[in-house]
């Protein structure tokens, strides 16, 4: 389809000519990211509605977050254990290698939070509620803390590899704007009183500061970067795998944790911010009686 | 004898009747518009003083000042635009007539981009009498580079324009909304002035402009689809 193949060209690849790292989009790639979309709105939609359910049918809301949050811990422990001590340090850098095993993951969790928040501000569009509302506010603010701690540790990592702390490379540019446009978006979030209106408008700009996610995870294959590709488990030694696929899992599992408590306290607040005034106190009422 | 009934009026007529309201009101309070040209040569100037008027530096930055310049006029143009129509509720009147979002959308959009791409126009003299840059590929790809960049700005602009034009302080608002979002495509835009500047030995103007048109399409698009969600009640 070359009609297809130009609008991919442009909306996705239209990189400058780099030949070499350009990633070739094909029909099956778009279809593959479209199939992807729907399906993560359709899986966010399904745990919003579980989330729901176990809190008004169930007792065990508070059991499952702990539950989130030790597991999360206790993988962190064990991460924390393989990647300083198990791991043999990289061969070309050493022992500062090991921050991958915190970097990566927060930053590809970060990722699922801000996907979250997409997924919900399109869901918010077509059918208000909300729950829906809370976890976007809630998928926001966990995105942009585990973002700034991944940036942070890679600005960490670049000073004893690169040489500098930050460079201005496309990959580093693209992961800066998205944690200002999320900041931007809590902002936006504080700024405005009223909740429906809240809800609503940040659901619009919840969707617009999404384009910058796609641009945050092909950076690195569209334009000549500095930062490495995506490494697949096919290039990873297995020593080194183990480690990050534990920390990943930990961070996952935190961040389900972390997710589902900020989604109770927005909840919490929008339900006070929706219930109708007190009644006049009864004193009042006898000064206007006779 | 009853009123003649009133037929609402297609999409595109909506369109062009709002465009040439939305600029015969810039050109019948034409201060506006002036501010604005000021405020950008300001800006160039103050640009200058910032690069100690180093002519080398300038010269290589142009393309960077260029779209500073353009980008910062733009916050300005674009809070006016949603302001005024503040005055007298006008917004919902538009609305009641009734004229659909996506046609206030295009219109203000396009409004917005005329008057950026007329105010690049204009700062072209002036930044080669101030930087000293020479149009090496031409005014054709300055032209078609300018628009795209130009285009790029508007959508999202008008749309958070819309929300800030409602929220607490709304001046912090739209630049902190905007700019974050825009820095991709304002990148592209700085990179192919700055090779219409400076020349283009290694043909890359092409791909940079292919990438400004990319976010310009996901933008519109986007804006075009949410804008009328943004001012409903």
């Amino acid at each position: 389809m070359p009609g297809m193949q130009t609008l991919a060209r442009v909306l996705l690849a239209a990189g400058p000519a780099d030949a070499e790292h350009i990633q070739p989009v094909t029909t099956g790639m778009i279809v593959k990211y479209a199939v992807t979309t729907v399906v993560g709105i359709a899986l966010v939609w399904g745990v919003i509605r579980l989330f729901g359910w176990i809190e008004e049918k169930t007792r065990a809301s508070f059991g499952v977050r702990a539950g989130l949050i030790g597991i999360g811990v206790i993988l962190t422990a064990v991460g924390a254990y393989l990647g300083l001590f198990w791991a043999p340090p990289d061969r070309m850098m050493g022992d500062v290698q090991r921050i991958m095993y915190c970097h990566v993951p927060l930053l590809w969790n970060a990722l699922i939070a801000l996907c979250i928040n997409f997924a919900c501000s399109v869901l918010y569009l077509i059918k208000p509620s909300w729950k829906t509302d809370s976890l976007a506010e809630a998928a926001a603010e966990t995105g942009v803390v585990m973002g700034a701690n991944g940036v942070l540790l890679g600005a960490i990592w670049a000073k004893p590899t690169w040489g500098v702390w930050w460079t201005w490379d496309p990959r580093l540019i693209a992961a800066a704007i998205m944690l200002i446009a999320y900041a931007g978006y809590l902002a936006l979030r504080r700024f405005i009183e009223d909740p429906d209106r809240r809800a609503l408008w940040s659901s619009v700009v919840g969707i617009l500061v999404a384009v910058d996610l796609p641009v945050v995870w092909f950076a690195v294959r569209w334009f000549r970067s500095i930062h490495q590709f995506q490494s697949s488990p096919s290039t990873v030694d297995p020593a080194l795998r183990v480690p990050l696929r534990v920390m990943a899992f930990a961070f996952l599992f935190l961040l389900m944790g972390f997710l589902w408590q900020r989604y109770r306290i927005a909840l919490a607040h929008r339900k006070d911010e929706v219930a109708l005034p007190d009644a006049l106190p009864t004193t009042a009422r006898r000064e206007v009686t006779p | 004898m009853s009123p003649p009934v009133r037929q609402p009026v297609g999409f595109f007529r909506a369109t062009a009747i709002l465009l040439r309201k939305d600029l015969l009101l810039e050109w019948r309070t034409r201060a506006r518009v002036n501010a604005l040209v000021f405020f950008a040569l300001a800006t160039l100037l103050l640009f200058a003083f910032a690069l100690d008027a180093n002519r080398n530096i300038m010269q290589a930055a142009a393309g960077g000042l260029l779209w500073l310049g353009l980008l910062f006029s733009s916050v300005l143009a674009l809070g006016e635009s949603f302001r005024v129509e503040n005055e007298n509720a006008a917004l919902d009147g538009i609305r009641l007539v009734p004229a659909s979002g996506r046609a206030i959308f295009i219109a203000k959009a396009l409004g917005n981009t005329l008057l950026i791409y007329a105010l690049g126009w204009l700062l072209l003299p002036v930044m080669v009498a101030l930087y000293d840059i020479h149009l090496t590929l031409g005014p054709g790809p300055y032209a078609i580079a300018l628009l795209l960049g130009c285009l790029s700005i508007t959508a999202p602009g008008v749309v958070f324009s819309a929300i800030a034009n409602n929220a607490r302080a709304r001046d912090v608002l739209l630049p902190l909304l905007l700019f974050p979002l825009l820095v991709p495509a304002l990148l592209a835009s700085v990179k192919a002035t700055t090779l219409v500047f400076g020349g283009d030995p290694m043909d890359q103007l092409r791909s940079w402009l292919w990438l400004v048109a990319g976010f310009d399409v996901i933008y519109w698009a986007l804006g075009f689809l949410l804008f009328p969600r943004v001012i409903e009640d």
